[in-house]
């Protein structure tokens, strides 16, 4: 059993499940708590756009998803913001922009699209040295600002005007969660998957949301779950020779139903009738 | 007499709606103002303006005699305390009370820095002058909408502000939740000697201490000034659209 270990790209699995864990179960945490969660389906497919964009053009498609997955950042902020427009909607827009990109770039591409559909099923198996690299480059940045800024962002996520009222720069600080938002997605890419990484961005921090009271407690639950969902995506994924993406979703999936309905938040308490 | 809050000529829309119109006020330093109107009147576009919330159209803000713009607000938010009408919150939401309290100190603390043992001492002293010591651990979607707006006046308070804006503090409060509110402010003014305007619609239970009143229709300032020169029933008649007879304090003073 143990002795898998010793395939390096095993053990790059290993250290990416563990990575992309984390920081998905942390800005996951943002995600759910602005509730905004399909700004993870919208980053998402412009990432799947920019990258099929680079294959087209021959240069990386790491680099061509981040430039767009970063634009659409860009825009939803502002678009929420100054036209008035709630955040939801503007994502919407910005998703189905990049969808109609994505399938225009899809339908340029000639002969076989498996490259790019790579992006979208994503496969933890095969990654490279370099993607590990990037991963933990962009793990440390989320980890850093999160640990640097925690009260501002804890203000940001309780109600984004309150956080404007006391005097912090709420609205730099909304696109800095974006931003990195955006490029979570991006870097997890042709780990998880286009199609798939949204779940991994939502369904680990709506369970832990489940099961506690306290914020910091939500991250803790949100990363274990997050990074429990790669590692058996990706046991699974050996062991059954099943598509590593889907097995993480799946298992984040089941995670979140467990909690769901062991949620102490559900507990009705019963009112019993005095018999004197 | 020293302003706090200076507005000139101020004018503020929201597409198609005027919400104020080319209005100008001034406000002393240590006053307690009753900011009253009926719904739609501009009250809560006025405390908003105060705190740079709300976008001027044209116009001028001055705070401590200081003209308001983008470069600076955030200077002044933090002298700034401001407790917006009841918020819906979720009630599993993972924010507790002290969190919340803890929230008003964020601005003065600075970015990149965690609060200190003075930051926790002004959050102590404060959640014991509003009296919600009780509540600290709790979820704060858990409370009564009374309990949740003394944890928004404590949070306001924990800025140590010189201001304090109050939208509505006492709506949708049962009759003891008012009183209770009502009091806090004037426990608030007396003892912390604040410059307050609050948005209310309850007349003839203004706090003690409330000597100015400001009276908004249709965006425009229809009376300023002694609550007594204010509360006439001419002009409270002719802003509600209904006859109304002046509060009791107005008689009184």
């Amino acid at each position: 059993m143990f002795e898998i270990l010793q395939y390096h790209f095993i053990q790059r699995a290993l250290v990416a499940s563990i990575l992309g864990g984390a920081i998905c179960g942390i800005v996951g945490v943002w995600v759910v708590m602005m509730r905004i969660p399909f700004v993870g389906v919208a980053m998402s497919h412009a990432a799947f756009a920019g990258a099929i964009f680079g294959l087209l053009l021959h240069v990386n498609p790491l680099l061509t998803a981040i430039i767009f997955c970063l634009a659409s950042t860009a825009l939803i902020g502002p678009i929420a913001d100054r036209g008035d427009v709630d955040p939801n909607i503007s994502i919407g827009i910005i998703f189905s922009f990049v969808l109609g990109i994505a399938f225009l770039g899809m339908g340029m591409i000639k002969g076989p699209k498996t490259e790019a559909l790579n992006f979208i099923w994503g496969n933890i198996l095969i990654i490279s040295a370099q993607d590990i690299f990037y991963l933990f480059i962009i793990t440390l940045v989320v980890i850093a600002f999160l640990l640097l800024l925690y009260k501002e962002i804890q203000a940001v996520l309780f109600n984004r005007e309150l956080a404007r009222a006391i005097g912090l720069p709420e609205t730099i600080l909304f696109y800095c969660l974006l931003f990195l938002c955006g490029a979570t997605v991006t870097i997890n890419l042709n780990i998880i998957g286009g199609l798939l990484i949204f779940s991994l961005i939502v369904n680990p921090p709506s369970a832990a949301y489940q099961l506690t009271y306290k914020l910091k407690t939500m991250y803790v639950l949100s990363i274990c779950f997050a990074i429990g969902s790669c590692l058996l995506g990706l046991f699974f994924s050996y062991i059954f020779n099943v598509p590593s993406g889907a097995v993480i979703i799946i298992a984040s999936s089941v995670i979140f139903g467990l909690c769901l309905v062991l949620s102490p938040k559900r507990r009705v308490k019963k009112y019993e009738v005095s018999k004197t | 007499m020293i302003w706090e809050i200076e507005i000139y000529n101020a004018t503020v829309s929201y597409r198609e709606h005027i919400a104020l119109k080319n209005i100008s006020l001034s406000i002393s330093a240590g006053s307690l103002t009753a900011v009253v109107g009926p719904n739609g009147a501009g009250k809560t576009t006025l405390l908003t303006l105060i705190n740079g919330l709300g976008k001027l159209q044209s116009g001028t803000v001055k705070i401590f005699g200081t003209p308001v713009n983008a470069l600076n607000i955030n200077r002044f938010r933090k002298e700034i305390g401001y407790v917006p009408q009841q918020m819906d919150i979720d009630p599993r939401m993972p924010i507790s009370v002290y969190d919340i309290v803890m929230m008003g100190r964020y601005g003065k603390i600075g970015l990149f820095r965690y609060p200190r043992e003075r930051d926790h001492a002004v959050v102590d002293n404060i959640c014991e002058l509003v009296n919600i010591g009780h509540l600290l651990e709790k979820p704060i979607g858990h409370l009564s909408g009374g309990e949740k707006q003394k944890v928004s006046i404590a949070r306001a308070l924990a800025q140590e502000p010189r201001i304090l804006l109050l939208d509505e503090p006492t709506a949708n409060l049962d009759p003891r939740a008012q009183c209770e509110i009502t009091k806090l402010i004037e426990r608030i003014y007396s003892q912390e000697k604040l410059t307050i305007m609050f948005v209310t619609h309850l007349l003839n239970h203004l706090p003690n201490f409330c000597t100015n009143a400001l009276l908004l229709k249709n965006g425009h300032i229809v009376g300023s000034g002694r609550i007594n020169e204010v509360f006439t029933k001419k002009l409270l008649s002719g802003v509600y659209d209904f006859k109304i007879e002046p509060p009791k304090m107005a008689r009184g003073k």
